[in-house]
């Protein structure tokens, strides 16, 4: 790994997002209305409920942490479809950038943009919802490391879709979050499911994260056990995307598609 | 003791298929340092395919590459970080500056005293006063001379130049070959370009390659080739060359 050449990925994201404020807006915005729009729902839903449960840290953590797990893969694949977009592959691949360089950029570019992303939706929630990350306890880092694995792991399987099937996959890459979120759980305890979509469930880390998420509301403690086993499908998942990323490269480089990359020819 | 290869580049019985339509077919040259090699031929005749296939974009289907002495296929990255190269297809991204352009390639490349080195293609290819436009809005002209500053930035020892005075005014075109062949004259570069302007071919090639239907059909010194062969000019020897390959063409 060549340090210079990774840093010309970040770089070259860097000044994108200087001179760029349509790129910085999502990064902020999108999650500070996802934020906003569920709080004043769990507001709403605690005045008229009259229960003891309190909804804030139930749902309202819920979107917090699959807005993070949206946005890390969002990043990660934004990203590669900036080359997409600027026609670029041609003179990032015919430099010396190893493809194990030029994943990592897209990572690093990931991990700080989603950071970012983070930090902005925890302060909007304490300071207008009074959700405190801190009544999750200690199980809010294997939580957030769960879903940042796992947001990597789509983030490199959608880009080697985009690398593999055109420019026009763009429109196939971005509905992917939701797609998983009826599965995993995230707004309902996987229990309220029919079997096989529970069956569905057991094999995506995210919903081993909100089951754990309501336990730790609940006053149970968080499920070390079941986060194990969400963290270990995390990492099985981000291996197998690799494996896939890098497999989808080197049928490219055969068929020549990254030479002709816009002609979208899927042979 | 195994004495340095003396060729910049090696291509041995290069060969690629695309399904049943074999694009290149047993291909074998070398570029040797302070050298300058046209590679000519019609649209389709496989000089982009044979371009890409150096630049490690395209696998060979068989065959064997070296760069530096360095095969490609076993070792990408180091082979081609001693080569760089420009063309027509491959604008730098438009939504870069000039100068974030060469500074994001130049780190790709790992150029020392790369800030330097940016001022010294400014001013070579004439454009300091542009270093804070978007590439995207050059004219086609300025975009060429852009793409050439970041093919020099790390002084590479092999440079491909698919066409790279094709959008360029004479002037300019002519200030541009004149800058290659200096740059080509310290003996230490080689250069394979292809273009489909045979006076400008005849100008700065030391030795052509007509590539046809994916074989390499011809090959000589420029100046001497088209009374070899009773041409007229080296323009009359490509119009032959192209008419007899798609004559053969039809035929095969």
């Amino acid at each position: 790994m060549n340090a210079s050449r990774i840093g010309a990925v970040v770089l070259r994201m860097f000044y994108l997002y200087r001179g760029s404020p349509q790129r910085v807006f999502p990064i902020f915005v999108f999650v500070a209305i996802d934020i906003l729009v569920w709080g004043f729902l769990t507001r709403y839903l605690n005045s008229v409920s009259h229960a003891d449960f309190n909804f804030v840290p139930a749902l309202l953590g819920a979107v917090l942490l699959w807005d993070f797990l949206t946005r890390v893969m969002q990043q990660l694949t934004m990203t590669l479809f900036e080359d997409v977009w600027t026609r670029n592959f041609l003179n990032f691949f015919a430099s010396p950038l190893k493809t194990s360089e030029y994943l990592v950029g897209l990572l690093t570019v990931a991990i700080v943009t989603s950071g970012l992303s983070l930090v902005a939706m925890i302060v909007l929630a304490q300071i207008a919802f009074g959700l405190s990350f801190f009544s999750y306890g200690i199980a809010i880092a294997p939580f957030l490391m769960v879903l940042f694995i796992t947001g990597i792991a789509l983030g490199v399987a959608a880009s080697a879709l985009v690398l593999r099937l055109g420019p026009a996959s763009e429109w196939l890459i971005w509905p992917i979050p939701m797609l998983i979120s009826p599965f995993a759980g995230v707004f309902y305890p996987v229990t309220v499911l029919p079997a096989w979509m529970r069956a569905i469930a057991l094999i995506l880390p995210p919903s081993y994260v909100f089951e754990g998420m309501r336990a730790v509301v609940a006053g149970q403690g968080p499920p070390w056990d079941r986060l194990a086993i969400g963290g270990s499908l995390a990492l099985v998942y981000l291996a197998l995307a690799c494996i896939f990323f890098f497999s989808v490269y080197r049928s490219v480089i055969r068929n020549g598609l990254i030479a002709r990359y816009s002609a979208e020819t899927v042979t | 003791m195994i004495s340095p290869d003396p060729c910049v580049l090696k291509v041995e019985r290069l060969e690629k298929s695309f399904g049943e339509v074999r694009a290149v077919e047993g291909v074998s040259f070398h570029v040797a340092p302070g050298e300058i090699v046209g590679l000519l031929g019609p649209n389709g005749a496989g000089k982009t395919t044979t371009i890409n296939m150096i630049l490690g974009v395209l696998e060979p289907t068989s065959g064997r590459i070296a760069i530096e002495g360095v095969d490609l296929a076993e070792e990408r990255s180091r082979a081609l970080s001693c080569t760089n190269f420009a063309a027509v297809y491959a604008p730098l991204p438009g939504n870069l500056t000039v100068e974030q352009n060469m500074r994001v390639f130049g780190m790709l490349y790992a150029v020392p005293d790369l800030s330097a080195r940016i001022e010294k293609l400014l001013d070579v290819y004439d454009l300091r006063r542009y270093r804070r436009s978007k590439a995207g809005v050059l004219s086609s002209g300025e975009q060429t001379r852009l793409s050439l500053a970041k093919a020099m930035l790390n002084r590479p020892r092999l440079l491909l130049l698919d066409e790279p005075t094709a959008s360029i005014d004479p002037s300019n075109a002519r200030d541009i070959r004149a800058g290659i062949s200096k740059f080509v004259d310290n003996g230490l570069c080689g250069v394979l370009w292809t273009s489909h302007n045979m006076y400008e071919v005849q100008a700065v090639c030391d030795r052509v390659l007509f590539l046809s239907h994916g074989r390499i059909v011809l090959e000589g010194d420029p100046k001497t080739l088209p009374d070899e062969h009773g041409a007229a000019s080296l323009d009359d020897l490509f119009v032959n060359v192209a008419q007899e390959a798609l004559h053969n063409g039809a035929h095969r």
